[in-house]
C-alpha cells in the first residue's frame, strides 16, 4: 500500500505534465505549420559561405 | 534557426503593421527560404514568416509600406502572391481547438482511470478497491465537466427547441452513469463506470475533432485562393493628391482614380478617361465592354486598359455586389433545414435507447430485484448503447473521404456538403467560367511566323485586355522572347499598338466581324487575323457523360448572350438557359426545387454566388470570384472539370460506408444489449466493447482512403 501512495500521485502528476506540455505547444501554435517544418530542415542557414572563401 | 528573421534593428516601440498574402505557388524548402530572406532584405521589413501549410506569409512590417509594395516584392521574388484581408472564413476556428483541449483532457482522464480500473477488474478488493474508486471519481468529475461540456451545451440547445439530437441521449447517459458510479462509491458498492463514461467521452471527441479539422483545413485551403482585391480605393483629394482609402470609409460623392487592372470598390459614373471593363465575375459577359465619360461602371469589374476617374454613386451596403450579396442571404436560408444523417439517426435512436433503460428498469422491479439493482442494469444499458461508434461512424468516414477528394484537388467544406453531394439528382452549370476556362486560348498561333510570334508578344504583354493576357500565356509557354517595340500606346476598345524598328505594328480589333472572339495583327501593310475561342475545361464532355451515368442529367444556366451559350451547349448536347441574371438564377433553381429535385449547383462567378447558394449542394472552380467560392460547399482547383464527377462519386461511396457504419454500431448493440439487459455487462465488458466497435468503425471509414482514384 505504501507504494501505491507514491506511484499514483507521481503517475498523475506524470499525465498532468505531458497535458500541461500539450496545452502550452497549443497557445504557442506548434501545430500551425506541420509542413512547413518538415520543409524548413533542409533550409541552410549560410547560403552564401562559398562567396568569399 | 531559419524561422523568422530579424534584419533591421528599429525601434521596439514603433508601431508595426502585420500583412498576409498567400502564395499558393510555393513548393519546397527552397521557396521558404527565399521568400523570407527576400522579404527581409527590403527596407521596412520587420520581420517575415512563411506558413508552408497554408502557403501563407505573414509580414511585419512598418506602416509606410503598403500592402501593395509588399505583393509587388513577392511577385520580384517570383511567387503570385494574393493579399488576405481578414479571412472571411475563419471565424470558428477556435471551436476545433476547444475540442481538442477537451479531447486532451479526456485522454488524460482515461489513461489514468484506466490504470485504476484495471487493478480493481483485477480483483482488487476492501479499502484498495474504495480507494480506487473514489480516485477515480476525483480524476473523472473535473474531466467530465471540462470534455463533456461540447456534448452538454449542444444537448441544452436541442432540448430548449424541444428537438432531440445525437447529444441528447449521450449527455443523459453520462449524468446518470456518473450519478450512479458516485452513488455506488459511497456505498463501497462493486462497480463504478467512471472509466466507460470517460472513455465515451475521448471516442465521440475524437469523432468532433476529426470533423471540426476536416472542415479547417478545407477552408484554409479555399482562403488561399481568395483573392480579396478590391479592398479599396485611391481617392483624389481636394488640393489634388490622391489618398488610399478602405472600401468601408468610401462615401458617395468621392473621385476615385482606378488604375488599369484594378478591381472598382464601389459603383460610379465616369467623369474622366475611358476604357474597357470586364464584367464576367459580375454578369458572366465574357466580352469586355467599353466605357467612357457617363457611363455607369461597377463595383466588382476590373478596369482593364487605361486609368480613369469615377465619381462614386453607390458604397458600401447599397453597391450592386452588396445586393448579391443580400439576394445570397435570402437564398441560403433553407440550407440550415438540411438535418445532418447523424441526426436523423438520432432522431430515432435516442428514444428507442431510452425505453429500452425505462423498460430494463421496470422490468426487473417487477421482476423482483431491489430499485437500486434495477437501477444499475438500466445504466449499464445506457453505457452500452451510448452512441460511441454511432458518434466516429460519420465523421470518420467523412474525413477519410474528403481527405481523399482534397489530394485530387476537391476541397469540402464540411461533411454536411457531402451528405448533400450524395444526395443530388440534377446538375445545373453556369458557362463562363466554369464549363469553359473563362479565358481564352489562341487557335491559330502556328499559322505565326516566329517574328510574328514575338511582336505580338511584346504588344501583348503590356495590356491587360483579356485576348492579350491570354496571348501572353499561350506565347509564353512556347518560349517565345518578345522584341523591343517603342512608343507603345494603348487605345481602349481598338488596340495597342507601337514601333518596331521602324515599322508600325499594332493589335487591333480585327475589321470584319466574325462569330468567335478575334484580334488582328498588323505590321507596316501585312495584316494577320489570330481567333480565339474561351476554350472548354479540359475533360467536361466526360465529366458531364460521367454525371449523366451517375444519376445527374445537365443543364446550363448562363448570364451570356443566347449565342455563346449555344455554340457550348450544342458541343456539349444539354439543355442550356442564357441571359440569366443572378435573380432569374435563383428562380431556376427555385423551380427545380419545387418539382422535388434536389439541385448540384457549379458556377464561379459573382453573379452565381446567390444560385449557388440556393441550391441543394454547389461547387465552384478554383477561379472562380471569392463570393462564388464562399457561397460553394466545395471547391475544385484543378482546370479539369473531372473532379465535379468524382465528388459526387466519392461522396456516394461516403455515404455507403457510413450506412455500412451504422449497421455495424447496430449490429454490435444487438449482440451487447441482452447481455445489458440481463444485468451481466461489468464495467470491463462495457470498456472492451466500446472499445472495439469503436475501432471496427474506424477500420472501415479507412477504406475510404482510395475511393478517390
Amino acid at each position: 500500500m505504501s507504494g501505491l501512495a507514491i506511484l499514483i500521485p507521481v503517475a498523475l502528476l506524470m499525465g498532468l505534465g505531458g497535458l500541461g506540455f500539450f496545452f502550452w505547444a497549443m497557445r504557442n501554435n506548434q501545430f500551425e505549420d506541420l509542413d512547413g517544418a518538415a520543409q524548413r530542415v533542409l533550409i541552410d542557414e549560410e547560403e552564401s559561405v562559398t562567396d568569399d572563401p | 534557426m531559419n524561422a523568422s528573421v530579424v534584419l533591421d534593428n528599429l525601434d521596439a516601440d514603433a508601431a508595426c503593421a502585420d500583412s498576409r498574402f498567400a502564395v499558393p505557388t510555393m513548393r519546397c524548402a527552397g521557396c521558404i527560404s527565399k521568400i523570407e530572406r527576400g522579404l527581409v532584405d527590403m527596407p521596412g521589413v520587420i520581420a517575415a514568416r512563411v506558413n508552408f501549410s497554408t502557403k501563407q506569409v505573414a509580414v511585419t512590417h512598418t506602416p509606410e509600406l503598403t500592402e501593395d509594395k509588399l505583393k509587388a516584392a513577392i511577385g520580384s521574388l517570383g511567387f503570385d502572391a494574393q493579399i488576405l484581408a481578414e479571412n472571411p472564413l475563419s471565424e470558428d476556428r477556435g471551436d476545433t481547438k476547444r475540442l481538442l483541449r477537451a479531447l486532451a483532457v479526456a485522454g488524460f482522464g482515461m489513461m489514468n482511470i484506466m490504470l485504476l480500473s484495471v487493478s480493481v477488474w483485477s480483483g482488487a478488493m476492501g479499502v484498495t478497491k474504495d480507494l480506487f474508486h473514489w480516485l477515480s471519481a476525483l480524476i473523472a468529475i473535473p474531466v467530465i465537466a471540462y470534455s463533456g461540456r461540447p456534448f452538454f451545451a449542444s444537448a441544452a440547445m436541442a432540448l430548449r427547441y424541444m428537438r432531440t439530437n445525437m447529444d441528447v441521449p449521450i449527455s443523459v447517459g453520462i449524468i446518470l452513469a456518473t450519478g450512479l458510479s458516485l452513488f455506488e462509491t459511497a456505498n463501497s458498492g462493486p462497480h463504478a463506470y467512471f472509466d466507460g463514461v470517460v472513455m465515451l467521452i475521448f471516442f465521440l471527441l475524437a469523432g468532433r475533432v476529426l470533423d471540426g479539422m476536416m472542415r479547417d483545413r478545407a477552408r484554409e485551403g479555399i482562403s488561399a485562393l481568395l483573392k480579396q482585391t478590391a479592398s479599396g480605393a485611391m481617392i483624389v483629394q481636394s488640393d489634388g493628391t490622391s489618398r488610399w482609402t478602405k472600401a468601408g470609409e468610401i462615401e458617395v460623392g468621392m473621385v476615385m482614380q482606378v488604375a488599369a487592372g484594378e478591381n472598382l470598390a464601389a459603383d460610379g459614373i465616369i467623369i474622366e478617361g475611358r476604357s474597357g471593363f470586364d464584367f464576367s465575375l459580375l454578369t458572366g459577359e465574357s466580352e469586355p465592354q467599353l466605357r467612357g465619360e457617363g457611363d455607369e461602371v461597377l463595383a466588382g469589374t476590373m478596369n482593364l486598359s487605361t486609368p480613369v476617374q469615377v465619381r462614386v454613386t453607390a458604397a458600401g451596403q447599397d453597391t450592386s455586389i452588396s445586393d448579391i450579396a443580400r439576394l445570397m442571404d435570402e437564398a441560403g436560408q433553407h440550407r440550415s433545414f438540411h438535418v445532418r444523417v447523424a441526426d436523423r439517426a438520432a432522431r430515432y435512436y435516442a428514444p428507442a435507447v431510452h425505453c429500452l433503460a425505462l423498460l430494463a428498469f421496470v422490468g426487473w422491479i417487477l421482476a423482483g430485484a431491489g430499485w437500486h439493482q434495477a437501477l444499475l442494469i438500466a445504466v449499464a444499458v445506457l453505457i452500452i448503447t451510448c452512441p460511441c461508434a454511432l458518434g466516429l461512424a460519420v465523421p470518420a468516414a467523412q474525413v477519410v473521404a474528403s481527405g481523399a477528394l482534397m489530394r485530387k484537388g476537391v476541397l469540402i467544406k464540411d461533411g454536411s456538403a457531402l451528405e448533400r453531394l450524395a444526395e443530388a439528382d440534377r446538375v445545373v452549370f453556369d458557362k463562363t467560367g466554369t464549363l469553359t476556362m473563362g479565358q481564352a486560348v489562341p487557335d491559330n498561333l502556328d499559322s505565326l511566323s516566329a517574328e510574328q510570334k514575338s511582336v505580338v508578344l511584346a504588344l501583348a504583354q503590356s495590356s491587360r485586355h483579356p485576348l492579350s493576357k491570354a496571348l501572353t500565356k499561350a506565347l509564353r509557354l512556347q518560349n517565345i522572347t518578345p522584341v523591343k517595340i517603342t512608343a507603345m500606346s494603348e487605345i481602349p476598345g481598338e488596340g495597342i499598338s507601337g514601333d518596331w524598328s521602324g515599322q508600325p505594328v499594332s493589335l487591333s480589333r480585327a475589321e470584319q466581324v466574325s462569330e468567335t472572339l478575334t484580334t488582328q495583327l498588323t505590321m507596316g501593310d501585312a495584316t494577320q487575323i489570330i481567333t480565339l475561342t474561351d476554350g472548354l475545361r479540359p475533360n467536361a464532355h466526360s465529366a458531364i457523360v460521367m454525371l449523366d451515368q451517375l444519376g445527374l442529367p445537365a443543364s446550363i444556366l448562363s448570364g451570356d448572350n443566347v449565342q455563346a451559350v449555344a455554340t457550348i451547349s450544342q458541343k456539349l448536347g444539354i439543355l442550356a438557359q442564357a441571359n440569366a441574371r443572378p435573380e432569374d438564377k435563383v428562380a431556376a433553381i427555385d423551380r427545380l426545387r419545387a418539382q422535388g429535385h434536389k439541385v448540384l449547383m457549379v458556377g464561379d462567378g459573382m453573379n452565381d454566388g446567390p444560385a449557388l447558394a440556393a441550391a441543394y449542394v454547389s461547387i465552384a472552380p478554383g477561379s472562380a470570384s471569392d463570393v462564388g467560392q464562399q457561397a460553394a460547399d466545395a471547391v475544385f482547383t484543378s482546370d479539369s472539370l473531372t473532379p465535379v464527377a468524382l465528388a459526387v462519386k466519392v461522396a456516394r461511396r461516403t455515404m455507403q460506408i457510413v450506412r455500412q457504419n451504422f449497421g455495424l454500431a447496430i449490429g454490435y448493440n444487438i449482440l451487447a444489449v441482452p447481455l445489458a439487459l440481463a444485468g451481466l455487462v461489468t464495467p470491463l465488458i462495457a470498456a472492451i466493447a466500446m472499445s472495439t466497435s469503436s475501432l471496427i468503425v474506424v477500420g472501415n471509414a479507412l477504406r475510404l482512403y482510395r475511393a478517390a482514384k
